[in-house]
């Protein structure tokens, strides 16, 4: 579904990294790893066309993504390093917000029940100022579970989450890829889900 | 496929950022109220002079409205860029120019009507007649959109820099000169009572030339600024 071929990234005059090839296809867990500066986000940004790549393809369905544009991002999400979240906003309107942006058509129940289920119970009219950033990350994180996109790209989804979250990120993921979704992330932290292997992109 | 449909998108991201302003209330009031009290030095500064102040009173007015609207254009875009709102933003299935537009609208809704509202009250502090302040309120209607979208513009530009507030003005002040020469004109010409249509006229010529081109401008400045 998503190809990946001869791909080369470059910030400045620096090359991240070139000759990249690979594919994901339903149900695929794709964790790509190297170290600080390899170029882990910047495969990521480029991924959601935040950046151009220097040379090659990004191909979904076998079109390119540029060409594809509005009809590729209604089937991807990205999570990045910022949580995307208001302060000023209570946990439920930023949900509802970010759900409504990418196009889901949800009810405030549904909403609820995503925040519950990532352990905010009572915290959902809290204004996001005063949670954790643990729970900050929750709040962001609960826009996995409302929307139905295919294809998840999560640059670094467990930073500042305690095992229990932890825990819940490995079950989410299963759970999505179960459901023919793909997902390509990075982390530093072991995550396992039982019952897929993970494939490992290693940058250098 | 999920879609928003370009009307939903529109009042969702509008009715996210009043939302938002009404939390953040002091921003608002600093725009206006440095709009207030800067109409307000003229008088103080150059005297009590009847004449001398009806005639310079358009030309004090717009000036602050136009100084008064670089104050909040930093805000437009920083904020979203800051906490990845922005990044969300890009990858919605949909126009990048609608939502940048329904931003545009929600700015000016937060910055630029409050300063028609307050325009005539000071208006009075100058002695204008009421016929001029009516001008001097459709002039400022068709105005201060114009001021909002060459604003954004330069904001989508300067996203992220060092020292961004100041460069924004450098760049916008020039390009907001025929809003100034029109805006202002048309109370002359009432005052003076010439024809003041062709004003307003091109003022409107101006605000649809610039609801045309500057969402689109503005979305792929954005995008250059997020690489």
């Amino acid at each position: 579904m998503l190809e990946i071929s001869n791909l080369a990234c470059s910030r400045g005059d620096h090359l991240l990294f070139s000759d990249l090839n690979f594919s994901l296809s339903a149900g695929d867990l794709l964790q790509v790893q190297g170290a600080n500066g390899s170029g882990k986000t910047s495969l990521l940004r480029t991924l959601c066309g935040f950046m151009m790549p220097a040379t090659g393809e990004i191909r979904w369905c076998g079109q390119n993504v540029r060409e594809l544009g509005d009809a590729f991002y209604a089937e991807m999400i990205y999570l990045g390093h910022l949580n995307a979240i208001k302060d000023e906003l209570n946990a439920l309107e930023n949900l509802r917000i970010s759900a409504g942006l990418a196009g889901c058509k949800v009810d405030d129940r549904q909403l609820i029940a995503a925040l519950r289920r990532m352990g905010l119970r009572g915290r959902e009219t809290l204004p996001v100022k005063v949670l954790s950033q643990g729970q900050r990350r929750r709040v962001a994180l609960a826009r996995l579970l409302l929307s139905k996109a295919p294809l998840w790209i999560l640059d670094e989804p467990l930073t500042a989450l305690d095992v229990g979250a932890v825990g819940l990120m490995q079950e989410l993921i299963g759970e999505h890829l179960v459901n023919n979704g793909m997902v390509i992330y990075t982390t530093h932290q072991p995550l396992e889900v039982v019952g897929v292997a993970t494939r490992w992109l290693a940058l250098s | 496929m999920n879609k928003l449909s370009l009307i939903g998108l529109l009042s969702l991201v509008i009715r996210r950022d009043l939302v938002l302003a009404m939390r953040r209330r002091a921003d608002v009031l600093t725009t206006l109220i440095f709009f207030v009290i800067v109409v307000s030095l003229f008088p103080l500064g150059v005297g009590p002079e009847i004449d001398m102040l009806r005639k310079m009173a358009p030309g004090v007015v717009w000036v602050a409205a136009l100084l008064a609207s670089m104050l909040s254009l930093g805000r437009m875009f920083s904020a979203d860029y800051l906490d990845g709102t922005l990044e969300q933003m890009m990858l919605v299935p949909q126009s990048l120019s609608v939502l940048v537009l329904a931003k545009i609208l929600a700015h000016w809704m937060v910055s630029g009507l409050p300063l028609v509202i307050m325009a005539p009250v000071l208006g009075l502090q100058f002695d204008m007649p009421a016929q001029a302040l009516w001008v001097l309120i459709a002039a400022l209607l068709l105005g201060t959109p114009i001021l909002s979208m060459i604003g954004a513009v330069g904001a989508a530009l300067t996203l992220g820099l060092r020292g961004g507030g100041a460069l924004v003005s450098l760049l916008v002040l020039p390009l907001c000169i025929p809003v100034l020469v029109f805006g202002a004109g048309a109370v002359e010409a009432v005052v003076s009572g010439t024809n003041v249509s062709s004003h307003l006229s091109l003022l409107g010529a101006l605000l649809v030339m610039a609801l045309v081109f500057t969402p689109w401008v503005t979305a792929l400045a954005l995008r250059i600024s997020m690489e």
